[in-house]
């Protein structure tokens, strides 16, 4: 199995407070791996070193390599825009744009200098095909996209996503705003997008982790504390902090 | 809250499996006994018994089932009820033996026995000791409890081989004895596989624990072929 991303000592100072304590990871090519622990454990913190959205924040200190096809995405030649353009983002809530569905779907394609109208088209039908919504707006896709139920704008955001073909997608917490069957649709499209695309979600609902992913890590205080098969995490997690946290003894 | 409903469901569970076992325990002593005693009445005790475990069985995969979906466990939890789901198998297995020592008993009761049942009601010593030291296991999520399986498993296996070879020179000394041998060959034979499915619920006790898989049978055998 290819990996498509590794990260290596990865440490995440905001001002005096360390978030991240060295994380090494390997994720795998075209597998979903989530991420999971209790709230402030550095789990999104460490999904946003993947594609460089800490350091937005200010007082952010990232050290440690994280490298992407074993290209180090810190080195001083890295786009930062064509590496968020590789690495897609998801998050929580669903971020449509006060446009049409078309708009929103083509915005990225178009910054990235696409004009040709025919081009657009087919961009946009793939992506909203590829994001499990097409059926569901083919009819519709000039209307605003704030017309959309909640579930509808989360796919709405990953055809986005999608638009501008990324290889990774992160995603944070992406169904936790959702409602069960808008869930279970969107899990059901993670499992598809893992063909083409490696995924790294995290999310705090454990059954969900169970259920789409591959690989699992388990975060705590920073530091990565067990990173394994999900199967094998969640019937038969070798360290007592893991199985303490899943089986609700604490967090 | 949901760690401390689940934690009180779990002890129940495992509560109840004792029971079954218990209750278990007691069709082993009292299936022998009413082949020794030809009591025939204790034999269709034991006969009717033998609904109650089955009903318990079905009680607990619906407890244990109902947990999964309603609680979705995960970890040492689910592996202790997968644990609950396979034993109770076992359980209801080891009843059914019961049930046919005691049709034995009745097929037997007017029958004058061509030898003293000596060996026989020791297997049933061993196997209800093991079925009780595999609760214990249980209970108590004790692998070294679950191991000191092995030793017994290995008597209960000499026992047998015992009987056999006692039986056989039966049958080999008046064709007319063939039937009953056959018969109580037929009850050594139960009570042999009870041993073995109260080995198998150790090894699971030690999966529950562990998530380790052994097979303590294979184990028992090994060590026993070493001996000879």
């Amino acid at each position: 199995m290819k990996i498509k991303l590794k990260s290596e000592e990865v440490k995440v100072f905001y001002k005096d407070f360390q978030a991240l304590h060295g994380i090494d990871i390997d994720i795998y090519e075209n597998r979903v791996t989530a991420l999971i622990g209790p709230s402030g454990c550095g789990k999104s913190t460490f999904l946003r070193t993947i594609n460089r959205l800490n350091e937005l924040i200010q007082g952010t200190k990232t050290e440690g390599r994280i490298y992407l096809d074993q290209k180090d995405i810190y080195s001083a030649e890295i786009d930062v825009v064509a590496l968020r353009k590789k690495v897609g983002m998801v998050f929580q809530k669903p971020s449509v744009f006060p446009m049409s569905i078309y708009e929103n779907v083509a915005y990225g394609p178009k910054i990235h200098g696409i004009k040709n109208k025919a081009q657009l088209d087919s961009i946009v039908e793939k992506s909203l095909i590829a994001a499990n919504l097409w059926q569901e707006v083919k009819e519709r896709v000039h209307k605003p996209a704030a017309g959309l139920s909640g579930g509808q704008q989360q796919r709405l955001v990953i055809a986005r996503v999608l638009a501008v073909e990324p290889e990774v997608i992160l995603m944070d917490e992406p169904a936790s705003a959702l409602d069960p069957i808008s869930t279970s649709k969107l899990e059901e499209l993670i499992g598809e997008l893992k063909k083409n695309y490696t995924i790294v979600i995290v999310t705090h609902n454990m059954q969900q982790a169970a259920r789409v992913s591959d690989y699992t890590g388990f975060f705590l205080n920073g530091e990565l504390i067990e990173y394994s098969k999900t199967k094998e995490l969640f019937v038969n997690p070798r360290d007592k902090r893991t199985e303490d946290y899943i089986t609700g003894r604490f967090g | 809250m949901i760690r401390e409903s689940l934690e009180k469901e779990l002890i129940k569970l495992k509560e109840e499996v004792t029971k079954m076992g218990r209750l278990l325990a007691d069709q082993v002593y009292k299936s022998v006994k009413s082949l020794v005693d030809k009591d025939l009445q204790l034999a269709r005790e034991v006969i009717e018994n033998d609904d109650i475990v089955d009903k318990m069985q079905m009680e607990l995969e619906s407890k244990a089932l109902g947990l999964i979906a309603l609680k979705q466990p995960m970890a040492s939890d689910l592996r202790l009820i997968a644990t609950v789901l396979r034993i109770i198998v076992d359980i209801e297995r080891m009843a059914d033996h019961a049930e046919d020592i005691a049709r034995i008993a009745i097929e037997l009761h007017d029958k004058k026995y061509i030898k003293p049942l000596i060996d026989i009601p020791r297997m049933s010593d061993n196997a209800q000791a093991m079925i009780e030291t595999a609760l214990v296991a249980f209970i108590e999520e004790d692998v070294t409890t679950s191991n000191s399986l092995i030793a017994m498993e290995i008597e209960m296996d000499y026992l047998y081989d015992q009987i056999f070879r006692e039986l056989l020179s039966y049958m080999l000394q008046d064709q007319k004895n063939i039937p009953q041998a056959t018969a109580l060959l037929l009850v050594a034979g139960h009570l042999e596989r009870i041993g073995d499915h109260a080995t198998n619920l150790g090894e699971m006790v030690i999966y529950t624990v562990e998530g380790r898989r052994i097979d303590l049978n294979k184990i028992a055998r090994e060590q026993k072929e070493n001996h000879i």
